[in-house]
């Protein structure tokens, strides 16, 4: 019975690390940088919410919505002043600690707008729990509605997002800028166009998630989306960055692992296993569970 | 280069000689009124905590000097700004010796308290520190604690629990990142051996792991806890009984000063804090009596809510009071007779204060207190009776 908790409440934490990967994922398979700023965007869209919501006192879906287009903002305006001009520099240093700093910037922001006061963020979901198996006390077994959302959720958007890139032209010119850049170019597409599309739909996820993981763990802080986002950032790795089912099935085998090895072997361990475990997949597979082989171009 | 040396002889002597000069300057000017000083951050970051000692400790000696003082003598107050600065600090117990200073009351904080008792030990200079809560703080013979030691509260907590019945089986939520939580957990671990419960699951955090607990939780159930012992700090706390709620699991929470402040969060749904209990030394919106006057009395004085600071220096104050009655002791003993006198009489005490009932003192300096328990009760602290 207790298994059968840890399991769920592993794919739903799993579910908000797999939504994040998919930001991290996305971003790097065509922008080719990581963006360390994917996890503040979140914090961001959670603060959104909670102001709309607790400080204004409107509707819950008026948050949620305003928090996704601001996000969808926000990710784009980050790419086009911060990333951009730096594209072509000649090391690949320079957008990496780039985005480092707008990670830092989003906290220190949040810090003087919100306070370091942690705040109590309202659940945006309204379900009741689930009882299963009939019980007393603190025996059987409960889901949350919290965790009914955030794995449909993640279904959901996994489905949506892999048709969108299969299915539809701008997909397409996705899935060539991410296999040659320069050549998909010259067959006509506006790269610079794909590249924020793809930051606009990587940072409407990450408001998302912020939301979905702030409903699970109410507790915000300008720093509440750094250590979800470092370990999106591993499981998106874990599954082959830039590919967006990988980045679907490391996030819920990294939710697993990170429940059930804090379940059954060490709750202090349970980070140290988790980064073990990631190491141990690299060693075997370099490019991750679903990665595709690189092949160098000479 | 010579002349410089030389120089620099002349301004060290001279340096010198105002030093011994003022020495003697403080050793001269015993009078017939008791001179206690007060070190702590009046500015800067840590200014509330400084502030809060400067002002209970002054209402105090306003309250005892209009009662008539102590064994008829008045007391004299000076209350120096450290800024948060070991050296500082230092600097302040000088200028205080300078003023004639019979007894110290601070430092404020723990690392300041730790540099001027290295200092005041020199001295024999009585010195009780309000809020300095490290060991290392009443190392030394002449210092002594009002609040609790970090590990006491594990085992005030430990005793409470068990002395009140309140569980046989107990489960603990801590922090295993943070020497606070660790250390109370370890002491909570320790003294449980000797209560009538049993630890049944130990379950940890770290700073990077402190989002999911529903694992701890799921623990907690499996192994037939009634109580969690949370010895942790409040936003966590709050995660963990929102998370109990969501689950369904219907524990009883017990916490130490960590969790004051809880209710403070905002927009946290007060009512799942309904019932949780917490061993914290004060809580201003307490209804006993003598708390209830307190806070009156300083609201009225200083325009502000007390907190935890203010009571424990205003508690010291009362302390000191105490122990000179108790020692006999007179404003014309010099600095390191009268330490003598109220270290020997600081174990021969016991005082009812705001913090604690029954507090007395071991000669190490540690308080021994019956801790203050609350429960939150319709979104307030209330003192347990």
């Amino acid at each position: 019975m207790s298994f059968l908790t840890y399991l769920i409440n592993g794919i739903s934490l799993g579910s908000v690390y797999a939504i994040i990967a998919l930001g991290y994922t996305m971003v790097y398979g065509i922008a080719k940088m990581l963006n360390f700023a994917h996890g503040d965007v979140i914090m961001i869209g959670c603060y959104v919410v909670f102001t709309v919501v607790s400080t204004l006192s409107l509707p819950t879906w008026l948050g949620m919505i305003l928090a996704i287009v601001l996000c969808t903002a926000l990710g784009i305006t980050i790419e086009a002043i911060a990333y951009r001009p730096l594209r072509q520099a000649k090391s690949s240093l320079a957008v990496l600690i780039t985005a480092i700093g707008v990670s830092y910037l989003l906290q220190n922001v949040a810090l003087l707008i919100f306070g370091a006061n942690t705040k109590s963020f309202s659940s945006v979901v309204n379900i009741e729990p689930i009882k299963l198996f009939a019980s007393t006390g603190n025996a059987g077994l409960t889901v949350t509605g919290e965790t009914v959302v955030t794995i449909s959720a993640c279904i959901v958007i996994m489905v949506l997002l892999t048709l969108f890139v299969n299915k539809t032209r701008a997909g397409q010119a996705m899935l060539a800028v991410s296999e040659d850049n320069g050549a998909a170019q010259l067959m006509g597409i506006n790269v610079n166009a794909t590249i924020s599309l793809t930051f606009a739909i990587g940072s409407a996820l990450a408001a998302v998630a912020g939301m979905l993981l702030c409903s699970s763990y109410p507790a915000l802080t300008p720093y509440t989306g750094s250590m979800p986002g470092i370990k999106a950032f591993v499981a998106a790795v874990f599954g082959g960055i830039g590919s967006i089912p990988g980045a679907f099935i490391g996030g819920i085998l990294l939710g697993i692992i990170e429940i059930l090895s804090k379940a059954y072997i060490s709750s202090q361990l349970s980070d140290a296993i988790v980064f073990l475990v990631l190491i141990i997949v690299l060693l075997l597979k370099p490019t991750g569970i679903l990665g595709r082989k690189i092949q160098e171009k000479v | 280069m010579k002349r410089v040396t030389r120089a620099l002889a002349v301004v060290l002597s001279t340096a010198m000689v105002i030093a011994s000069l003022a020495g003697c300057g403080g050793q001269s000017t015993k009078s017939n009124t008791f001179k206690i000083g007060g070190i702590g951050p009046t500015t800067g970051a840590a200014a509330v905590y400084g502030l809060a000692v400067k002002n209970g400790a002054d209402l105090a000696i306003k309250e005892i000097n209009a009662a008539g003082g102590i064994n008829g003598y008045q007391i004299e107050y000076n209350f120096q700004d450290d800024e948060l600065d070991a050296e500082k600090s230092v600097n302040a117990y000088n200028a205080l010796k300078d003023w004639g200073m019979d007894i110290l009351v601070g430092s404020v904080t723990s690392g300041c308290c730790v540099a001027v008792a290295a200092e005041s030990v020199n001295d024999n200079m009585f010195q009780l520190t309000p809020s300095g809560s490290a060991v290392d703080c009443i190392a030394n013979k002449n210092v002594f604690q009002v609040c609790f030691t970090d590990p006491n509260q594990g085992i005030g907590s430990a005793a409470y629990i068990g002395d009140n019945k309140l569980a046989s089986k107990v489960a603990v939520i801590y922090d295993s990142s943070d020497v606070y939580s660790s250390g109370i957990y370890a002491k909570f671990a320790a003294e449980a051996e000797n209560q009538p419960f049993e630890i049944v699951a130990a379950e940890a955090f770290t700073s990077d792991s402190k989002t999911d607990f529903s694992v701890q939780l799921q623990k907690a159930a499996d192994n037939g806890a009634e109580l969690v012992f949370l010895p942790i700090y409040y936003t966590e706390a709050s995660l963990i009984l929102t998370q109990a709620a969501s689950a369904g699991y219907d524990f009883k929470f017990f916490g130490c000063d960590g969790l004051d402040g809880i209710l403070g969060v905002e927009n946290f749904d007060t009512s799942l804090a309904e019932g949780v209990m917490l061993l914290t030394p004060f809580a201003a919106d307490a209804t006993d009596e003598k708390t209830q006057a307190f806070v009156k009395a300083y609201e009225e004085a200083y325009g502000e809510t007390p907190n935890q600071f203010a009571a424990d220096a205003y508690d010291a104050v009362y302390i000191i009071k105490a122990a000179i009655e108790k020692a006999g002791a007179k404003p014309n003993m010099s600095v390191s007779e009268l330490g003598d006198a109220l270290e020997k009489a600081m174990t021969e005490i016991t005082v009812d204060g705001l913090t604690g009932l029954s507090m007395k003192w071991t000669e190490d300096g540690a308080v021994n207190k019956a801790p203050k328990a609350m429960i939150i009760k319709d979104g307030n602290y209330s003192l347990i009776q």
